[in-house]
């Protein structure tokens, strides 16, 4: 009951899930899909949402309610939650309200000013690798220069050539790497995949 | 003061809050970080009851009268249960249902990952540039194969993959360092336009 049931609805939903890729028939592809899975699926969605509320509002609580190091920022974390939550759920979420107010001035800038200042800490990891003064580092990076130079004017001002020879690292050298990559992430999303659909895989069950 | 002036300077306060961590941790930052995770939150909860809760939870049910929908809902809340120490095990039910998709995944990931890229790969060695592409697939399939020691004629043109991934991260690491820079200048952009250069308008002329 605590396991068993889970488990046996995994493989038996994973194996019809499997005949729906392969059988182009009117109850896998609208009974079972369309009528069964999608609605049931987006009935349950909202509550994974809400687990996730709970669990980081529980975290910060506990952070507040303990005095833990740093505790106090916790309480930032509660007025952004509440003030934004509000605002959508009293004025709605249409432009020119507090919500997309909240939005444009307060979460997208300072959600791209944080992706830019991975730029920084980019260019310090690359001198980090050219110090390590191996022959993998310096041919990463004489990689990497090219592409950056052949995106920029200066770069077709020190060389014409420059975004020529940088479309053919990416096409060439890029491709064969990436291909082989993919070819083995894909033999292992398989041996995964097929690892819990036959239930030897069962760690997403959680202990007990 | 115009409200887009003071909404600017908003915006202008935390971009430098968040800059200030280029310098130190400090509290500034600690704050923003926080406040920002709050607010993501707080604008993904309402999305989500927006487009998803109301249209296929609450319309379903109460307007249409698609009482089948109590069951899903029912599990859906046993998600809630994880943090119940008696009654978690049933959250396993919601999780195996999301868990079911594994199945299709079995076939997508062949044909996505593995068929197509096969595919793509075995085409007519025309040119000096797909024989290297075939050649370089090879050899970075071969690097991950640790069943035979890397040794002798077969480590070397095993090597050969590695240099192959060198030059594709090489790549890739240009090509997101531009992408962070093109944000960075957008950041700058902001704070030099639409703050620095409105405060100047706003308060000289």
């Amino acid at each position: 009951m605590k396991k068993t049931i889970p488990l046996l609805v995994v493989i038996l939903g994973g194996f019809i899930w499997l005949a729906w890729v392969f059988v182009p028939h009117r109850l896998l592809q609208d009974v079972f899909y369309y009528d069964f899975y999608l609605p049931w699926a987006r009935a349950m969605a909202p509550f994974g949402m809400l687990l996730g509320v709970m669990s980081l509002s529980m975290m910060h609580y506990g952070k507040i309610r303990r005095k833990a190091p740093k505790w106090q920022y916790s309480f930032f974390f509660f007025a952004g939650f509440i003030a934004t939550s509000l605002a959508g759920f009293i004025g709605g979420t249409q432009k020119g309200g507090l919500y997309m107010w909240l939005f444009e001035n307060l979460q997208m800038p300072m959600s791209s000013t944080m992706f830019s200042l991975l730029a920084f800490y980019m260019a310090s990891a690359a001198y980090k690798a050219f110090r390590a003064r191996s022959a993998e580092a310096t041919v990463l990076l004489v990689a990497a220069i090219i592409v950056m130079l052949a995106q920029v004017p200066l770069g077709v001002k020190i060389s014409r050539h420059l975004p020529d020879i940088s479309q053919w690292i990416l096409d060439v050298p890029n491709l064969a790497s990436k291909r082989g990559i993919m070819l083995g992430v894909g033999l292992g999303s398989v041996a995964t995949t097929l690892k819990i659909l036959l239930g030897i895989e069962r760690s997403y069950l959680g202990g007990e | 003061m115009t409200f887009e002036l003071f909404s600017n300077l908003v915006g202008a306060f935390f971009t430098l809050c968040i800059f200030s961590f280029l310098y130190k941790d400090n509290p500034l930052y600690q704050m923003s970080e926080q406040l920002l995770v709050g607010i993501s939150l707080g604008y993904s909860l309402v999305l989500v009851y927006e487009r998803t809760f109301i249209p296929f939870f609450v319309q379903p049910i109460f307007l249409k009268q698609e009482w089948i929908l109590i069951i899903p809902s029912i599990i859906g809340m046993f998600y809630l249960l994880r943090f119940s120490r008696k009654l978690s095990w049933l959250s396993r039910y919601p999780i195996a249902f999301s868990m079911m998709g594994v199945g299709a995944s079995v076939a997508l990931a062949m044909h996505n990952s593995i068929l197509v890229q096969m595919r793509q790969a075995m085409v007519p060695l025309e040119s000096v540039n797909l024989a290297l592409i075939f050649i370089g697939t090879i050899a970075v399939l071969l690097y991950f194969f640790f069943s035979k020691a890397h040794t002798g004629v077969y480590g070397k043109f095993v090597d050969i993959g590695k240099w192959f991934m060198m030059v594709g991260f090489g790549a890739s690491f240009g090509l997101t360092v531009m992408a962070r820079i093109s944000l960075l200048i957008g950041r700058i952009q902001f704070l030099v336009n639409d703050v620095f250069l409105a405060l100047k308008h706003a308060f000289f002329g």
